[in-house]
């Protein structure tokens, strides 16, 4: 761990300088670690989602089945894509990853992570709900409403492990990362944590593709 | 890296959006037909429970970091009750109404409280009691 610190002590542009405790060496002085400076919630994307949630609300108001439609299947299929491409991709990369590496990956992905997944899952719930009563595919007299209620558990699923581990995880290792001498340590362990739960909706997310194909296809 | 004994927190957290969760499903899945809210109102209500048990006990764990809690958890909450309203917003927009509009609406108020807890919480676990909030803060 110290060497990979160590090795990763040159400046590179809008990079900021923290020290981090060598762990895997134990003792001596603090190692130097290199990380992008960067915002927790990037203020910038912020106009972005107020534009994407206002959409939500017209979408809602209008109660047309083309912006429906368009919302949630947009929605949906960007939520299904981060989800697989994080759980089965990005996830086995980062963990190969030197940990200045990770770091820095970390600092430039995170943030994004914090206003990008709440604006796609809140995008695809509602304008989701609201297309399904206008089609009536949420009524309980619908022919497949067993695939319908199976498609909210799976969503009742991934909902409890995004909001009570993944976002929490999400928020603290920026948090962390923030500190004038962040703890390699609780990086690592808020990261594994991250990754795994992002793997685990990713397999979730395999079966929604399943119900919503077979919903979509009668 | 020493680890503080803490009550668990993120563990009562999930269960409490678990039963929130499991309430919402259940009166979904039988709209529009007159449903008893009956199981609805104790899944929230133990939902409620647990919120309440995860505040006590969070209050009660000494030299926390209250100020790095409070940071984060105030602007998660903002987040989340937005998000919560445009929940709420679709419902109305629904002419969801009487004690299934009642039952939800508490639903999100627990869900709009306890996600932020639970973000500050696993933020502030890693904190030391006075840390400078700095930066983090701020965003």
């Amino acid at each position: 761990m110290g060497v990979a610190l160590r090795r990763a002590s040159r400046y590179l542009p809008g990079m900021a300088t923290v020290s981090a405790p060598a762990v895997a060496v134990g003792h001596g002085p603090p190692a130097t670690i290199e990380r992008p400076d960067f915002q927790i919630v990037p203020r910038a994307g912020l106009p972005l989602v107020a534009v994407v949630l206002g959409l939500l609300i017209a979408g809602i108001a209008v109660n047309e089945l083309w912006p429906l439609e368009f919302l949630h299947v947009v929605g949906g299929a960007a939520w299904t894509v981060i989800d697989l491409f994080l759980g089965f991709v990005l996830g086995p990369i980062i963990g190969r990853l030197s940990i200045p590496a990770r770091i820095e990956f970390t600092t430039r992905l995170m943030p994004k992570m914090v206003l990008l997944m709440p604006t796609v899952v809140t995008v695809t719930l509602a304008a989701g709900w609201q297309l399904g009563n206008k089609l009536g595919t949420v009524q309980s007299s619908y022919y497949l409403h067993g695939w319908v209620v199976a498609s909210y558990i799976v969503v009742g699923v991934m909902a409890v492990i995004a909001l009570g581990l993944l976002e929490p995880a999400n928020i603290a290792v920026l948090v962390e990362l923030k500190k004038p001498r962040p703890n390699p340590q609780v990086i690592e362990r808020l990261m594994k944590r991250f990754i795994y739960t992002a793997g685990a909706t990713g397999l979730m997310q395999v079966a929604t593709l399943v119900i919503m194909t077979k919903l979509a296809a009668g | 890296m020493s680890e503080r004994r803490l009550p668990p927190v993120t563990q009562m957290g999930m269960a409490s959006l678990a039963l929130i969760v499991t309430a919402g499903i259940y009166l979904s899945a039988h709209l529009p037909r007159h449903v008893s809210l009956g199981p609805a109102i104790a899944l929230l209500g133990a939902s409620t429970v647990l919120l309440a048990a995860n505040l006590i006990s969070l209050a009660l764990v000494r030299d926390f970091a209250w100020d790095r809690f409070f940071a984060v958890a105030r602007w998660a909450l903002l987040g989340y009750v937005i998000v919560a309203g445009m929940i709420e917003y679709a419902f109305l927009r629904d002419h969801l109404r009487g004690g299934a509009l009642v039952v939800l609406t508490l639903s999100l108020i627990v869900f709009a409280v306890h996600v932020p807890v639970l973000i500050g919480f696993t933020v502030a676990r890693y904190a030391e009691p006075g840390d400078a909030l700095g930066d983090a803060a701020a965003g």
